[in-house]
């Protein structure tokens, strides 16, 4: 596949190259604007008939070993404390004591304060950004309202990279979005972005969070997206889980399909994160049907899709003992975390 | 293993209960035809499905006097509210019975079970309902108070939506007080028949609905049957013209369903990608088997590059083959001569100088296949560009301002339907006002409620199915008594009963068990 030169322009020229001049309101304000709109109907149409693939026996195997490796396992209580991390952890590296064959999931999502327990808890386990064990991923940047200055978004940001964090969940300043304060939307991210460098050089991935609850309207989800897409976010996330509605399949197609475009226009991959209300392993099928048939099943690796989900795994796993078993079981089978 | 490759997800058969034989529903029972029967397959394996019985000349005239006995006897005596309650058990029965009815109508038409299951078979449902709602309300229907049933409605249906057809056809006739005698297509009889069970099963008057089968000489000897007072045709152009021909001159009312050759204009302000998937759903929906198929694309030239390009990447992920397969998109071309045609159409595209494209998909060894295509440079003089293909072919046209695409999309001899898409709602509404199709969809395509009336402007004939303009073709202003002087012939359609006053005097008895059963 061939693309335009932008391909090899640095991602700050790219954008640049793309917007047309600097980020400013105005200049983000006529690129966004000039982006294709949404027509809801039919991109909900289109979702819902993505649903209602039939994913059977070894396709609806595959599926399920590949949910659980794509799975941000989380917890983002005020009342989390040490002991409900190492435990959040230790269900990652071993989802169902039953199988020890059970693939472990992509990584642990945790608050900033919370870092360094998930760090110690996964030991040689941890990651670290590679292929082999889990990563560590840390909210940041005042989650969940993003309610607060730019220095303390920036020392929140530093301090979970320094516990360890090789991935950072930040919010986009939702009321600047929707005041069309775009540039700033844009140079937070590319402050965080900043603030994801690690001191010998090497960074945390950025994923992007737009609260698509709080946007309101796809065309909007659309803009969010490109504008963290050119700030440079590596992966861009529906929600934080603590506003309604929360992550909808609608909503994701129409981020893939933004994705997707991107890789079009660049040659460059970006990932996608739909998080919270993501319950049961048939929607999480619909989910990879989606990815599968919007941008390809090249995106379906932890690099380039996540869920943002708890109690998904424990959906999940109930149905891979009923694939292996042939019956199923109950609750009582899988541990709660 | 490629997840794409997704593992077979067949629908079951198991509940089908097929005969091998199919004889004809003539009143209120199956009989053995008096023509030569003829096999109905199942055309993505061409393996036999079932023997199915030609009804000759003399099955017709039954067929007839059945659906005028009931007429005079019962069904034009039954007060509206009777009438709906018919309707609405033969509603629910379809709903019952959807599944297997979705299945049988994939094995015999080829179209995806996807599209059987979700959209024609709630759509046969939908269509009883809504017309069941209208039996009792005919005061409203447009056509002044107490407006007059036709009598006995002959209808014709084509093989693209056999039972789809057969509600568009049966439902309102009913619903105004006609009775009916029905020709499926010669390809695709069997859910008809399957659906004589239904009206068996929701007991309804014996000759009230008569289903004959066989080919097209069966359906000319229906519409030219001097018993019958209208005439209902869903089909080409080239046999709906002929019916015209046979018709005039005569008192039968005659409402025409005809080809189209559908645009679809899609504006440089368009949502994109629900364009593109309006494209897709417009001319692949039912492997183009639509008369009403957006078989035209009208973009705006300057986004055209960008359209063909997501477009070609869209239909790379359709997926051909099984019928049965829950997860087919594509099925079989319904006969061997429909591919023939659309075959001979495409390759004289390419020999026009048109571009031709078709998605890379694998093509089963049985049965009839074509893979979606795509034509691109075409010229509004290609064949491909103006005749109906009536399969998974586009021909994508460009144009560069507003007034040039409503001057190409009208420039065809056809006026079914079309399509807009543009993200601005006055643009939609402008263009919408100018074009001369029956049915204009914004911002979607190929989407049917029986609310919504549905016809076509020149050679896609005339006439109109759904919603309350659908009564009308079955309905007459009130037969008016009194003080305005009428010619007494006009009071009661004298001439018309003649034609089964013979048969009256042997069915009398009869008269009696119908009106019972349309009181449960």
């Amino acid at each position: 596949m061939t693309h335009t030169p932008l391909a090899t322009y640095q991602p700050e020229q790219r954008a640049l190259a793309l917007i047309g001049g600097e980020a400013t309101d105005a200049n983000l304000r006529r690129y966004l604007h000039g982006i294709p709109g949404i027509d809801a109907v039919g991109l909900e149409a289109r979702a819902a008939d993505l649903g209602t693939r039939s994913i059977k026996t070894s396709s609806k195997r595959w599926a399920i070993d590949t949910i659980i490796g794509l799975i941000d396992l989380t917890t983002l209580e005020g009342a989390d404390t040490p002991g409900k991390v190492r435990s959040l952890v230790a269900k990652a590296l071993v989802p169902d004591p039953s199988d020890p064959g059970t693939p472990r999931v992509a990584a642990v999502c945790v608050y900033g304060d919370m870092v360094g327990t998930a760090v110690n808890a996964l030991g040689s386990a941890h990651a670290a950004g590679g292929t082999e064990g889990v990563n560590v991923a840390a909210v940041a940047t005042a989650f969940p309202s993003g309610r607060a200055s730019l220095a303390i978004k920036l020392a929140d940001v530093r301090d979970s990279v320094a516990a360890g964090a090789d991935e950072i969940d930040m919010v986009i300043d939702r009321g600047a979005f929707l005041a069309g304060r775009f540039g700033q939307v844009y140079d937070e991210i590319v402050a965080v972005k900043d603030a994801c460098r690690r001191v010998d050089g090497s960074m945390a991935h950025l994923k992007v969070i737009l609260e698509t609850g709080e946007l309101n309207t796809y065309d909007n989800v659309r803009r969010a997206s490109w504008l963290a897409i050119l700030a440079g976010g590596d992966f861009i996330k529906t929600s934080t889980g603590k506003v309604a509605p929360a992550a909808t399949l609608p909503v994701t197609l129409s981020m893939l399909e933004v994705v997707r475009d991107w890789y079009r226009l660049t040659g460059v991959q970006i990932g996608v994160k739909p998080a919270g209300g993501i319950r049961t392993s048939k929607d999480a099928i619909k989910y990879l049907v989606t990815v599968a048939e919007t941008v390809g099943e090249d995106w379906l690796t932890p690099h380039l899709f996540r869920f943002g989900a708890s109690s998904l795994l424990n959906d999940v796993l109930l149905q891979r003992q009923k694939m292996t078993t042939g019956h199923y079981s109950g609750p009582d089978y899988v541990t709660i975390d | 293993m490629k997840f794409l490759d997704y593992a077979p997800a067949p629908e079951s058969q198991a509940l089908l209960n097929l005969k091998s034989d199919y004889g004809l529903f003539i009143n209120g029972d199956f009989t053995a035809g008096r023509g030569t029967p003829f096999q109905t397959i199942n055309p993505a394996t061409e393996q036999q499905i079932a023997m199915i019985a030609t009804a000759n000349e003399a099955d017709v005239d039954a067929a007839v006097a059945a659906a005028r006995h009931a007429y005079d006897g019962v069904w034009s005596r039954l007060s509206g509210s009777d009438r709906g309650k018919y309707l609405f058990r033969i509603a629910r029965l379809v709903q019952e019975r959807a599944r297997e009815l979705a299945v049988a109508e994939t094995l015999d038409n080829g179209k995806p079970i996807k599209e059987t299951r979700d959209v024609d078979i709630p759509l046969v449902a939908a269509w009883f309902f809504y017309y069941a709602g209208w039996a009792d309300k005919l005061d409203h229907a447009g056509v002044g108070p107490n407006p007059a049933s036709l009598g006995v409605a002959a209808q014709v249906i084509p093989w693209n939506f056999p039972l789809m057809m057969l509600a568009w056809k049966i439902a309102p006739a009913l619903a105004a007080g006609n009775t009916v005698v029905l020709k499926p297509a010669e390809t695709t009889s069997l859910t008809a028949l399957l659906f004589a069970e239904i009206l068996q099963q929701a007991d309804l008057p014996a000759g009230v609905v008569n289903i004959i089968t066989g080919d097209g000489s069966t359906g000319q000897t229906l519409v030219n049957h001097p018993g019958v007072n209208k005439v209902a045709f869903t089909g080409s152009t080239s046999v709906g013209r002929a019916i015209a021909r046979s018709v005039a001159g005569t008192d039968k009312k005659l409402s025409l369903e005809l080809g189209g050759k559908g645009a679809n204009i899609v504006f440089d302000d368009a949502p994109i990608d629900q364009a593109v998937e309006g494209i897709v759903r417009g001319i692949f929906f039912n492997q183009g088997h639509v008369c009403c198929a957006g078989s035209r694309l009208l973009v705006q030239e300057s986004i055209h590059d960008d359209v063909i390009e997501r477009l070609k990447r869209r239909m790379q992920t359709l997926r051909l083959g099984d019928p049965l397969d829950k997860n087919t998109d594509i099925g079989a071309i319904n006969s061997a001569e429909q591919l023939a045609r659309i075959r001979e159409l495409s390759d004289l595209g390419q020999q026009e100088g048109a571009e031709r494209w078709s998605t890379d998909c694998v093509i089963p060894e049985n049965g009839f296949w074509f893979a979606p295509t795509i034509f691109t440079n075409v010229s509004t003089s290609h064949r491909i560009a103006r005749d109906e293909i009536f399969g998974p072919v586009l021909s994508v046209l460009t144009f560069r301002t507003p007034a040039e695409a409503i001057a190409k999309a009208n420039n065809t001899p056809y006026g079914l339907s079309a399509g807009i898409w543009s993200d601005k709602g006055s643009r939609i509404l402008a263009v919408a006002d100018k074009l001369r199709a029956g049915v204009i969809w914004a911002n979607t395509f190929n989407q049917f409620d029986p609310s919504s009336p549905f016809g076509g402007y020149k050679e896609s004939g005339y006439g109109r199915e759904g919603g309350r303009h659908g009564l009308a073709a079955y309905l007459k202003p009130a037969v008016r008594t009194g003080s305005r002087s009428i010619p007494a012939a006009e009071h009661a359609p004298v001439s018309k009963k003649s034609a089964s006053a013979s048969k009256k005097s042997a069915s009398a008895s009869k008269k009696s068990a119908s009106a019972e059963k349309a009181t449960k």
